[in-house]
């Protein structure tokens, strides 16, 4: 059985039909806020239940609960608050009660009830939430770039952004049909941001030698330069699926979600979202959402001890490497060779490799996803 | 989650002996968690349907929508 949304229920926001049309009307007399591509996502993302069960942006209890406790207001698990920045000029001379629109681009997005405005302290919130002030790390560069007021309320959706992978868009309410349909009891989700190599590979394999299916879910959206393109992801991905997984075992499909790397907190997030898609397992990686050496390579784990009312497991999978004398795909804890032997797959050796058109042997990766990467004229963010 | 009885509305239901004398022990022994048989009852009642019931947010017609989209993208 698929796992149970958290918090109880699957939220849904979505507008539809006369309403919406009626709403669509009122949201031309409302003060406007224009929002980043990142916060028109989480828009989407609370809309379609991915948060659930946060039906809007955040107010002050459950933030303040969110960045002291690591749970909402109600004691339900949550890591990161998610919250929606304005400015004194946006707002002013609104108040609690009112409503406003909330448009991306020439998109309007949802009408927003205000129930709560107040200012945050950024630092505090990197501190609590990066577990550091340092503005090399770019979650905290970017959060100290944001508004100086919060607004929190429920949302109604009326438009979604426009999604260029629409194809492979599935939101919470279709994977659980799906997997249902496929009478998958246990489902792995794999977080992602990154085309596969071997070593992503063999963690998956590893987790659906347990369960009955794989749900690849990378992220799509803001990244740093350097980072692969999205459609990079998308279709390498494509080709290793279609080339080396039984096809019953696995679905992909995207998320647009801003990557944080808030490390040990965003695991977390990263969990209970996928619980939402209706896993039941979540492959946790080493220095899972981590940049840089910010956080301790198992950190992203041992915070999983604090939540034993997640409600979705945790899948702690070594990282892999190819060990010469044991032939194969392996990790520390299965293979006694020394270091000689080992062969690590280093994401940096990789993208150097791709960047001067050279194909990494197959140990590395696939040949049939090498060839998707390297048929890019520009693979990587710029 | 808290655990609410007083204030509301109770209505009778009839177990078996046997059963009851075992929910009576469980409860003497649970050092205070909890103070009755009928207490017990209700949160482990509470458990299976919380399981059982899960609240669809779609009806019959709107999941064979989805169905048909999955369809069409290839997912079915
Ligand atoms: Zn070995």
């Amino acid at each position: 059985m698929v796992s149970k949304p958290h918090g109880g229920k699957l939220v849904n926001r979505v507008v539809t039909g006369r309403r919406r049309e009626y709403l669509l009307e009122e949201a031309k007399e409302l003060r406007k806020v224009s929002v980043s591509e990142s916060l028109a996502a989480d828009v989407s993302n609370i809309a379609h239940g991915v948060y659930s069960p946060l039906e809007g942006f955040m107010v002050y209890n459950d933030y303040y609960h969110v960045l002291y406790d690591m749970r909402l207001a109600n004691d339900v698990p949550w890591t990161i608050p998610i919250v929606l920045d304005v400015s004194r000029e946006e707002i002013l001379g609104l108040k609690e009660g009112d409503d406003i629109a909330i448009s991306f681009k020439n998109t309007m997005l949802a009408i927003m009830e205000i129930e709560d405005i107040y200012k945050w302290d950024k630092r505090e919130f990197c501190k609590k939430v990066f577990k550091t002030v340092d503005v090399r790390h770019p979650g905290v560069s970017k959060t100290m770039h944001r508004k100086d007021l919060l607004i929190g309320g429920s949302i109604y959706l009326l438009n979604d952004v426009p999604e260029p992978f629409e194809r492979y868009r599935l939101w919470p309410v279709e994977t659980r049909v799906l997997f249902e349909a496929k009478r998958w009891r246990t489902i792995a989700g794999f977080q992602t941001r990154n085309v596969p190599h071997r070593g992503h590979e063999y963690v998956q394999k590893a987790a659906l030698t347990f369960v009955d299916g794989l749900f690849v879910n990378p992220l799509v959206g803001w990244k740093k330069t350097r980072d692969y393109k999205d459609e990079v992801i998308v279709r390498a991905y494509e080709a290793l699926i279609e080339n080396y997984y039984p096809k019953d075992s696995v679905v992909f499909s995207v998320l647009r979600m801003e990557m944080r790397y808030a490390g040990p907190r965003e695991a977390i997030l990263h969990a209970i979202v996928r619980k939402n898609f209706g896993c039941t397992h979540f492959i946790v990686g080493r220095d899972h959402a981590g940049v840089g050496d910010f956080y301790g390579p198992y950190e992203a784990w041992d915070i999983f001890n604090e939540f034993p009312d997640l409600g979705i497991i945790p899948m702690f999978i070594r990282e892999a490497f190819y060990c010469m004398k044991c032939g194969g795909f392996v990790n520390e804890k299965i293979c006694p060779h020394e270091e000689e032997y080992r062969v690590k797959v280093s994401g940096t050796k990789l993208r150097k490799m791709i960047l001067s058109k050279e194909k990494p042997p197959e140990y590395m990766m696939r040949p049939e996803v090498v060839e998707v990467i390297l048929n890019f004229e520009r693979p990587f963010v710029e | 989650m808290g655990f609410k009885i007083m204030g509301e509305e109770k209505v009778a239901v009839h177990i078996s002996k046997e059963l009851y004398e075992k929910a009576r022990k469980y409860v003497e022994e649970s050092e205070g968690e909890f103070k009755s048989v009928d207490e017990l009852v209700e949160f482990v009642l509470k458990e299976v349907l919380s399981e059982e019931v899960e609240e669809k947010v779609f009806t019959k017609e709107e999941e064979e929508k989805i169905k048909e989209r999955l369809r069409a993208l290839g997912y079915i």
